[in-house]
């Protein structure tokens, strides 16, 4: 498939890493924040390439592995109301909450609806007009202008019926979080398609106050090892700087259509992030003058406790802080098919990545 | 959802798209880029176009690689000569 073969080139990747090993002194930790960055990773093998020196640890890049369960559990409450239709990404059917999950509540009769995008939920609103449908939007910046879009056409065609429930996020702040708690981390392996939309200015205080390097990657494994080698460049050479290796996709300026609705639509907001705790401004609030699409003001419903898993570490994996390998449940009590934990289900999670790629 | 797949635009009607990747057709909303013609290759999000790949940045990248094998049997065969490591 084109834009993807050549980047999977057996000799470009040899080279690459032969490249690296001739460049890499210095015994470093670079950390890659993207859950499909962490899926790649592990699925092309990519630690098995580097020299020991160089070590790899995967970050909070799953969003829905960052949300807490009150979201799952809040998206329940409302799939029971009988007048909701919940529609949602693949991804999160799965995910545990306190005591079920979506899937589980679709098999007990919920009307839970599957959608490959926001515009198919915008349709069964439209269909459905005596419905309410509450369309669940949890992503980065990558996904959040879809929701944005949702909302906006929804606006201008005048649909009453769609809500959308949101639990977007950004990742600077999280990137700067675990600088500030200490994480030992010498470079960041950027989100590729977070900075698709976003630019590669939303780095510049990782690059310059916090002085180290950030190289927005692709996906492929000549992309990986490129990005790799930059960044044991930069940091051999002790110049941290902002970089695009993804450059077929990344701009600097970014996708501004999608970052104007994205402004048009949502605020910051402070949140709260699995492993990190409350960070300010982090979070993606659905602006005032869009309060008739927003799902936690429309719809009013009791939602259960919050219960977390006590043995799961998912917190301490999405600092970076312990593999999944460190975990005593993982591949036992916790599992993709009976999961304990969102890192375990979500595949973008990385204890997902490592039960399919990385057991030995 | 960081999942996104480079789709080539086969087809364009008002915003919508209908692209296809590896023999798959998929709709394609093209309301967050600009300029987009058929034959053009697009990064394909949960139903959105979210950019316009560039031809000329995809051979870039690959590029720069066959420029390090040529420099790198230079300097292997410069530090075989010298016997010294060269960084």
């Amino acid at each position: 498939m084109k834009y993807i073969d050549e980047y999977r080139d057996k000799s470009l990747v040899l080279e690459l890493v032969g490249q690296i090993k001739k460049a890499s002194a210095k015994h470093i930790t670079l950390m890659e924040v993207c859950g499909g960055h962490t899926m790649s990773i592990q699925k092309f093998g990519i630690p098995s390439l580097l020299p020991e020196n160089i070590n790899l640890v995967s970050g909070p890049g799953c969003p829905v592995c960052v949300s807490s369960r009150k979201y799952i559990d809040q998206a329940v409450a409302y799939s029971r109301l009988k007048e909701v239709i919940i529609t949602t990404y693949g991804d999160l059917i799965r995910i545990p909450g306190s005591t079920t999950s979506l899937d589980e509540e679709k098999a007990n009769g919920a009307d839970i609806r599957i959608v490959y995008s926001v515009l198919d939920a915008l349709k069964i609103a439209k269909d459905n007009p005596d419905k309410k449908v509450v369309f669940l939007g949890i992503g980065f910046e990558t996904t959040a202008p879809s929701s944005a879009v949702g909302v906006l056409n929804a606006h201008k065609a005048g649909i009453k019926n769609f809500f959308l429930y949101s639990s977007h996020k950004i990742m600077p702040p999280a990137m700067a979080a675990l600088i500030d708690e200490g994480v030992k981390i010498d470079g960041y392996i950027a989100p590729g398609h977070v900075s698709t939309i976003t630019g590669s200015g939303i780095y510049k205080d990782i690059a310059e106050k916090y002085k180290l390097g950030c190289v927005i990657s692709g996906f492929e494994p000549v992309d990986l090892l490129r990005s790799i080698l930059m960044l044991v460049k930069q940091i051999e050479n002790n110049d941290p700087k902002i970089e695009i290796q993804y450059s077929r996709v990344v701009r600097p300026e970014g996708n501004l259509k999608a970052l104007q609705m994205l402004d048009e639509v949502f605020e910051l907001k402070d949140d709260w992030w699995r492993g990190l705790g409350v960070l300010a401004k982090s979070g993606l609030g659905i602006r005032k003058k869009y309060a008739d699409y927003d799902a936690e003001i429309q719809l009013t419903v009791e939602v259960e406790p919050t219960k977390e898993d006590k043995g799961c570490i998912c917190g301490e994996i999405l600092k970076g802080l312990k593999k999944p390998k460190d975990c005593k449940l993982f591949a036992k009590a916790c599992t993709p098919i009976d999961p304990v934990g969102a890192c375990m289900v979500s595949n973008e999670g990385a204890c997902n990545a490592y039960y399919r790629f990385n057991r030995e | 959802m960081c999942l996104s797949i480079p789709a080539k635009v086969e087809s364009i009607e008002g915003e919508m798209a209908v692209v296809s990747v590896g023999g798959t057709t998929y709709d394609a909303s093209l309301q967050m880029i600009e300029g987009v013609e058929v034959g053009d290759y697009i990064l394909l999000h949960t139903g959105f176009a979210i950019q316009k790949i560039s031809e000329e940045d995809a051979q870039e990248t690959l590029k720069i690689f066959k420029e390090f094998e040529d420099l790198n049997q230079q300097l292997d065969e410069e530090e075989q000569k010298s016997g010294n490591r060269i960084t």
